[in-house]
């Protein structure tokens, strides 16, 4: 006879039994053709490659769309083709023609001149955020159909309005603006003429390495594998999870329930540097932590306290004690792992020149001011060793920490004194950080251009001049050095105190090999990556 | 019937009357926030041109009061307009998120309640007793160390080191894609697909985060049973129900706790209101898709729709429970009759 005491201990304890015996077969490792990451996926708003921008879409999309050529991080003076077998510019250096190779696109359908002139128009005529990439060229929706044309089914034409150097001309194309989408699939459903957009924004037609198969915001993302398309490895899924948590990403990468883990802290990093199962992928990419300080402020406005600033900072000391994994000292305003990067470094603190130069400003006494900076690791702990740099050389630094669009928000209204924040390239040529950080020729509040530079009312036309001249230069060779003549210009006589360039890591189960960080990233890549 | 009428009109003008005020409020905190929502939507490298459309496209260039307005149109028409983030709109995004939260916050508040009152009323019987003492800590633990501590201390026992929990996440990539979605609910709809592995693999993926909420709620409705409880037994039925001899589990179950019950109601119901409202640390660290991450990353990254759908939607869930509230009390009380 079983007591009712027992009966209920032995009832309380059945599920916990039953628990415990699915242990053994609901929690069994990874399939080896499927590679599992975690990732943060919070701010993906757009998967169609000629709308979306972030980071995290962005290499979403180049895992699923291929382009006419793309960057070659090894070498980044070059291209390397893609769909496009062979390239030539005129004589004028303003018809460029593109020869095709043979690809296919998920459906089976081959890639066509018609499918790449179709695209690129797109592009163009949806004008979303990106479209200035390719823009620029002077492609409008008036105009584009007659300069951006399928000659064949293996040629196109790209006709520019200004002679263009086919250097600035394939960096720009090797954008996901560049990517191409099956024309016949992206029309069949266009919905009240958005060129197939909403549809696009949650569904893939490409010819990439995999095709979208679901993609649930703030849950996963599932790529499948395009059987036509160009990957040979042995996966046949993706599985991107949205895990936001770094501690929960550690945890599931050493359990192995995830194959890779893309946003460790420096701490954790750190942990795994000696874990034999784990292997560390690291690269440069293109964003930059720098010291804006808006010329609005008289004080900020003396070329001295630029100077003074730039030398009052312990470059060195900060990299080793803060950010020893996550971020390298870099001091031009193009980023490392771009063509014609200047990689010196010629500040490193030196106090007595930095008061020597506010001396030289009549500001011997210095001054108070606010810095304003992200909340965000490791932007308080950087401000913060600032604020004492700064502060050695009489500047009493007032800090102001909030949510990153906060920052960038009051940065766009001008309302910052000196901000520390990061920048992110757009696309892989030098103009892109050029234009941003020196061409400036409309100052007033309400300028139809804004760009970094016009945040902090930084306007110079000699840098507008160097840096139109360097976009505009025919030769590839000359050009990158015009570039870098233009760097080292700007290192020492802008309001701009670049600091350090961010190293991103992916950590990654030793069985997984090929997974590559691209300097941008639509470089991040699983066209080589295999699961043993 | 005349005077049922004016109270059902009552209550249902006063429900209006709070969730206009959630939405006035709401929206006009999404205005005020030094944040531009068009970042959000467009990315803070887009150029002016395509910031310019994009506000206009968003109604962000008219004037606040136009903009409410609008707003209130839209809602009068059940549309709750589209989230910048997800590209979907706001109710459909509630109806993917909220039944997460539902499953978790309901399984948790069962736990809670099962645990916590007996314990409470153990703890009221036996009070200044060891018994006691020791369910005062458990329950001040509970209430005092912070969820997200808890909840990677979980996760580093039951799932890394014992190996007898799954980690994160609602479900195994091994079932990823294969459940068809019938009510958000995944052990239900695991079992509406007859797939027994399924279900056992989302009832195992809910233990970890269920019996952390249910800890945390479990801590204070243990703690409000106990208070009533003491105060129940110092009333003078119950001292007359033992002068007749009745065994001290009819006293307690009998005559003491009934009168407790009807205040428990609104323990329970605002702990479920709580728990509905989606545990943003819990669903973070246990990568758990509910509405409270949502919440959170719109109102991170300013995309105000969602942010005042979920915001109605939270208001109502405590406007509901109060009403259930309401009628339990009447129910259990012969007295409110």
């Amino acid at each position: 006879m079983v007591s009712r005491r027992n009966f209920l201990i032995g009832g309380a304890a059945l599920p916990f039994l039953s628990y415990i015996e699915l242990a053994d077969t609901a929690f069994a490792a990874t399939p080896k053709d499927i590679l599992v990451v975690a990732q943060q996926l919070d701010n993906m708003t757009s998967l169609d490659p000629h709308e979306g921008f972030e980071a995290v879409g962005g290499e979403v999309m180049s895992n699923m769309y291929q382009k006419l050529v793309r960057a070659n991080s090894d070498n980044p003076d070059q291209v390397l083709p893609v769909v496009a077998a062979s390239w030539e510019a005129d004589a004028d250096n303003k018809v460029f023609t593109f020869k095709l190779a043979d690809a296919k696109f998920s459906s089976g359908a081959p890639v066509t001149g018609e499918d790449v002139a179709f695209s690129l128009q797109r592009a163009i005529k949806m004008n979303k955020s990106p479209a200035f990439i390719i823009n620029q060229f002077g492609f409008t929706a008036e105009n584009v159909e007659s300069r951006i044309v399928a000659k064949d089914a293996k040629t196109v034409t790209l006709t520019t309005e200004q002679p263009t150097a086919i250097s600035f001309l394939l960096f720009c194309l090797s954008a996901n603006i560049g990517a191409i989408v099956e024309k016949k699939v992206v029309l069949a459903n266009e919905t009240n003429g958005d060129l197939g957009n909403a549809w696009l924004q949650k569904n893939s037609a490409g010819s990439g390495s995999f095709k979208l198969q679901a993609w649930k915001a703030s849950e996963s993302i599932t790529l499948v594998l395009n059987e036509n398309g160009p990957y040979k490895g042995n996966l046949k899924r993706v599985i991107i999870r949205h895990v936001v948590d770094p501690s929960s990403q550690m945890l599931m990468l050493q359990k192995g329930d995830v194959d890779i883990a893309r946003d460790l802290t420096s701490e954790q990093l750190k942990a795994l540097q000696s874990d034999d199962s784990i292997v560390l992928v690291r690269k440069q990419i293109a964003s930059l932590v720098l010291i804006s300080l808006n010329q609005n402020n008289a004080n900020l406005a003396k070329p001295q306290v630029w100077q003074a600033v730039k030398w009052a900072l312990d470059y060195e000391g900060m990299q080793k004690n803060i950010v020893p994994l996550t971020h390298a000292v870099h001091q031009s305003m193009e980023p490392a792992g771009f063509p014609g990067t200047v990689t010196d470094t010629p500040y490193k603190q030196d106090l007595e020149k930095a008061k020597a130069l506010m001396a030289e400003a009549g500001l011997k006494d210095g001054f108070d001011i606010t810095l304003d900076h992200y909340s965000a690791q490791p932007y308080p702990d950087l401000a913060q060793a600032i604020q004492a740099n700064l502060g050695a050389i009489g500047i009493r630094v007032k800090l102001q920490s909030a949510e990153n669009r906060q920052v960038l928000t009051k940065m766009r209204a001008r309302g910052h004194e000196m901000a520390l924040s990061a920048w992110g390239t757009d696309y892989f040529d030098p103009n892109s950080n050029a234009e941003v950080f020196c061409i400036n020729k409309d100052n007033s509040d309400d300028a139809k251009k804004k760009p970094f530079a016009w945040r902090s009312s930084f306007k110079s036309d000699e840098f507008t001049a160097k840096a139109e001249a360097a976009r505009d230069e025919k030769d590839p060779a000359k050009r990158l050095a015009l570039y870098e003549t233009l760097q080292r210009d700007f290192m020492a006589n802008s309001p701009f105190a670049v600091m350090f360039q961010t190293t991103r890591t992916a950590a990654c189960r030793k069985n997984v090999t090929g997974f590559q960080l691209g300097v941008l990233s639509e470089g991040n890549s699983y066209l080589e990556t295999n699961k043993a | 019937m005349n005077r049922r009428f004016k109270s059902l009109a009552a209550t249902l003008s006063s429900v209006l009357l709070t969730l206009f005020g959630l939405t006035v409020l709401t929206f006009l905190i999404g205005r005020v926030m030094p944040v531009d929502p068009v970042i959000a939507a467009v990315g803070d490298n887009a150029p002016e041109d395509v910031i310019l459309r994009a506000r206009t496209e968003m109604g962000l260039d008219q004037p606040i009061p136009v903009q409410f307005l609008h707003y209130l149109y839209q809602l009068a028409h059940g549309d709750f307009g589209m989230s910048v983030l997800t590209k979907n709109p706001v109710a459909q995004d509630i109806v993917r998120f909220f039944p997460a939260t539902f499953e978790l916050a309901t399984a948790a508040l069962l736990l809670a309640a099962l645990i916590g009152i007996p314990l409470g009323v153990w703890a009221a019987v036996r009070q200044g007793s060891f018994t006691d003492q020791a369910i005062r800590v458990v329950c001040l633990a509970g209430h005092s160390v912070p969820v997200f501590m808890l909840s990677l201390i979980s996760l580093l026992v039951f799932y890394s080191a014992l190996d007898i929990a799954p980690g994160p996440g609602r479900q195994d990539i091994i079932y990823d894609g294969m459940i068809d979605t019938v009510t958000g609910i995944l052990t239900i709809d695991t079992l509406i697909a007859g797939d027994l592995g399924a279900f056992w693999d989302a009832l195992a993926h809910m233990a970890q985060p269920v019996i952390i909420l249910a800890y945390f709620s479990m801590a204070y409705i243990a703690r409000m049973t106990r208070a009533f409880m003491i105060d129940a037994l110092k009333g003078e039925f119950v001292i007359t129900a033992r002068a007749k001899g009745l065994t001290l589990t009819k006293v307690i179950w009998g005559h003491a706790f009934p009168t407790v019950a009807v205040q428990l109601v609104t323990v329970i119901a605002l702990t479920y209101a709580g728990l509905l409202e989606g545990a943003v640390v819990t669903e973070t660290v246990f990568s758990w898709p509910g509405i409270g991450q949502y919440l959170t990353v719109s109102l991170m990254n300013a995309d105000m729709n969602p942010v005042i759908g979920t915001t109605l939607l939270i208001g109502l869930i405590y406007v509901g429970l109060n009403l259930i509230a309401d009628i339990l009390y009447r129910v259990l009380d012969p007295r409110v009759k």
